[in-house]
């Protein structure tokens, strides 16, 4: 991959659990500021943390420009209401809507639900790629202009430009259409770790940005390659897939730490590598890895959000742009924007009509 | 008297031909509600639910609005521009699942500190059910069996923190759910969000006197409400409950004019944009269930009689007894020689308050003086600026006679209520 394509940034801002919006809208604000594609928040049934989704839309409305990337598992989920969540995200947020497919793979998990016990990581990753399947078919499922407000014939909706989806999947089934209009993005982006085995196929089929857990270059450009095969495979152009390296950050406590670089040994919890260094190494990193067109950008997870974004923002984002590697502002006002990714046009417009097959 | 505000939606009575009519989905059209609704000092705003568009002879019905947006998502948005007014949002408890929804739920009370209300419905039909795992299985007769289960399993789930911030694992081992583990949400602030519930078979209301904060009804007339409020309130004390705990709010229209022969003439004009040529056939349709659309409306009533066992009409509450209603309506429209249109318009009016702004005030002062209500739940027929006349102009004269708060003496949609905090039981 060549240097010059566009450096893309994005982080988390969950951490240790909190419950009140004011810290989740002042760390998407310190983002935005850094002119950030877009926000995380991490999310399981499993561990202390508010519902990460609808502390994004609190977000929403508090902020302009960053993207909203909300964890949304599939294993004990209904896929119409993830699919209608996600589209209604990109309504309140005006476009900047994604969300991070994940699945629950612990017995603990079920239990909560009490519905199915838990099952293997193959499974449930297919089944993850049945929920983004079935998603982006309902947020098709209305056409852009299917509202008409036709005053003459009385009618509010082309019913011609909305169509069931009839969906089967492996473990559920949904008819539709959507009861969300298709959202403003028509399809809020879908984002994939795709570092384990089991969820690289999905990635590759339905993500828009796959995140990978890489320890060199060498290894996360091998990754990215193969998640760009098998994209071409399923018929897909491999150059609107973003793939960012996934990092976990300890920016420490000095302008330099004393040990720069990607730590070994037992490491903090956390996605990605551990990097451990100042603002200025961390942005040497950055530059190292995505000159050599490993990856399109990074996923920074910050150990501590609070003390670590302001560091990224203001240190590395600052150098980076300083050194024109990454944006001063956004040009545009949608996360597919950012990410330099075409609105998606509906794939279900010629294919069906709303008569009901018998 | 409590006051709340309807988003208009997905409902006949929402008029979308009138040129001030605007989205029905940006978030600038909830905003503006809710706001309006918060300037207003109501206690909350209130979003409806449909998990499937509806059908009217095997098509996706095409005459009223159509979509909406998820309303927990739009409710923690909105919680972003409004700071003192209650969130309630409509969710089903038939496809849904306790752990899920009261995480949900406990959020938004978090995220809103302390605004957050749930509607619970209960549908059953396997309509409904084609876009989920669970399908259509459950039995009518089962459905506040689940929601009761629901509802208290959820409320396991609140009080599994300690009210100081401890987390302790819960089980909940019962007929519908048989759950274990630990809730990820700390008490929040309200402690329980509100519950209210919309229904109105005889398991409807017993379910609301055992366990509701609230009931939304649809009895709008002074007759018709106090018969309700008394059957109602006669139902919480077997609960062991006041007649307090339970706030009874019917869902109410309002037209107004400067004058009350003006507002009666408003009305007409609204009456006649809600039921239009096409929506007149419709109306006759879902009692008669068969396709009239060779009728004209502007003549005279089909003299066929209504299909009793007809499945023309999917994701509706039904007409409960057509032939009985289709006497009716030929009844009147031979008494008054009217239309099909004019017996729909004349037959389905739910307009329930209209006259000048005093007259208004008065009226909705008396339903509260004579037991026929505590409050109501505002149904305006456009979007989003159908409070703007109410607000500006019947509330000011509520709060002057002191039937109605003036500031919000409290932060929390329970305080707003009047409804005690719920005891912890640990
Ligand atoms: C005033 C009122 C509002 C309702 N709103 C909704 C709604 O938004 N979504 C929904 O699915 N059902 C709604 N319902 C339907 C009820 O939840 C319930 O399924 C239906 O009334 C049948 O229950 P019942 O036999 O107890 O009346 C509403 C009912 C009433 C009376």
């Amino acid at each position: 991959m060549s240097a010059t394509r566009p450096l893309h940034l994005a982080a988390e801002i969950g951490g240790p659990p909190r419950y009140d919006a004011g810290s989740h809208v002042a760390l998407a604000r310190l983002a935005e500021q850094g002119t950030l594609d877009y926000v995380t928040l991490d999310d399981s049934f499993a561990r202390p943390g508010p519902d990460a989704l609808a502390v994004l839309a609190r977000v929403a409305p508090a902020t302009t420009r960053i993207g909203l990337v909300p964890t949304v598992t599939t294993t004990h989920t209904e896929p119409f209401h993830v699919s209608s969540a996600v589209a209604t995200l990109d309504w309140v947020s005006k476009g900047r809507a994604g969300w991070q497919a994940d699945v629950s793979a612990t017995e603990a998990e079920a239990r909560l639900f009490g519905r199915r016990s838990a099952a293997p990581a193959a499974a449930l990753w297919r089944e993850a790629g049945e929920v983004a399947d079935v998603g982006a078919r309902l947020w098709d499922s209305w056409e852009d202009d299917a509202e008409i407000r036709d005053v003459a014939t009385g009618r509010f909706v082309d019913r011609d430009k909305l169509h069931y989806v009839d969906f089967e999947g492996g473990t559920f089934s949904v008819r539709g259409p959507a009861i969300v209009p298709r959202p403003p993005q028509g399809h809020p982006v879908t984002v994939i770790d795709g570092t384990s085995g089991p969820a690289r196929e999905p990635a590759a089929r339905y993500a828009d940005v796959v995140h990978v857990r890489a320890t060199s270059p060498e290894q996360a450009e091998s990754l990215a390659g193969d998640l760009r095969r098998r994209a071409a495979a399923h018929g897909r152009d491999p150059g609107t897939l973003r793939v960012l390296a996934a990092l976990t950050v300890d920016l420490g406590d000095a302008e330099t730490a004393p040990e720069p670089g990607l730590g070994s040994g037992p490491r903090p919890a956390g996605p990605g590598t551990y990097f451990r260094g100042g603002p200025v190494d961390l942005a040497e990193h950055i530059t190292r890895w995505h000159r050599g067109g490993a990856v399109d950008g990074f996923h920074l997870t910050p150990i501590a959000p609070e003390r670590d974004l302001e560091r990224i923002v203001n240190g590395t984002v600052a150098l980076l742009q300083h050194r024109s590697l990454f944006r001063t502002f956004y040009p545009g006002g949608t996360l597919r924007e950012h990410l330099g990714l075409a609105r998606p046009a509906g794939r279900l417009a010629a294919a069906s009509t709303s008569e009901p097959q018998s | 008297m409590h006051l709340a505000a309807h988003f208009p939606g997905v409902n006949s009575t929402t008029v979308w031909a009138d040129p001030r009519s605007r989205s029905q989905i940006d978030f600038s059209s909830f905003e503006h509600l809710a706001r309006t609704a918060e300037r207003g000092r109501f206690d909350f705003f209130f979003l409806a639910e449909g998990l499937r568009l509806r059908e009217h002879n095997g098509r996706i019905h095409d005459l009223d609005v159509v979509g909406r947006p998820e309303s927990l998502t739009v409710l923690n948005a909105l919680a972003a521009v409004t700071d003192r007014l209650g969130l309630a949002a409509t969710v089903n408890a038939t496809f849904n699942e306790p752990y899920e929804l009261a995480r949900r739920l406990a959020t938004l009370d978090h995220l809103s500190a302390g605004r957050a209300a749930w509607n619970v419905v209960t549908s059953s039909d396997a309509f409904t059910g084609e876009n989920f795992r669970r399908g259509g299985y459950l039995d009518r007769a089962d459905r506040y069996t689940r929601a009761a289960e629901f509802v208290a399993t959820a409320r396991e789930l609140w009080d599994s923190w300690t009210p100081d911030g401890t987390s302790r694992p819960f089980t909940h081992s019962g007929p519908q759910f048989d759950i274990a583990g630990e809730f990820t949400v700390p008490r929040s602030p309200q402690g329980h969000p509100v519950v209210i519930q919309a229904g109105d078979s005889g398991e409807g209301r017993e379910f609301a006197a055992s366990t509701a904060d609230v009931i939304f009804t649809r009895h709008g007339t002074l007759e018709a409400g106090r018969t309700f409020y008394a059957d109602v309130k006669g139902r919480l004390a077997k609960y062991g409950r006041q007649p307090e705990d339970l706030k009874i709010m019917p869902g109410v229209t309002v037209v107004l004019g400067d004058t009350d022969a003006e507002a009666q003439h408003n009305a007409a004009e609204i009456r006649a944009q809600q039921v239009s040529p096409q929506n007149a056939i419709l109306a006759l349709e879902q009692v008669w269930g068969r396709d009239l659309s060779a009728y004209d409306p502007d003549g005279p009533l089909p003299d066929i009689d209504p299909d009793p066992a007809s499945s023309l009409v999917q994701g509706r509450v039904r007409v409960a007894d057509p032939l009985a209603v289709a006497a009716k309506w030929r009844a009147l429209s031979e008494a008054k020689g009217l239309s099909i249109r004019r017996t729909v318009i004349e037959s389905t009016a739910r307009q329930s308050f209209i006259g000048s702004p005093v007259t208004v005030a008065a009226e909705l002062t008396r339903f509260v003086a004579d037991d026929a209500a505590d409050g109501f739940i505002l149904v305006p027929h456009l979007t989003p600026g159908g409070l703007d006349g109410f607000v500006d102009r019947v509330v000011p004269l509520l709060q002057e006679s002191g039937a109605f708060r003036s500031e919000y003496t409290g932060s929390t949609l329970r305080s707003h209520l009047g409804l005690a905090e719920p005891v912890w039981k640990g």
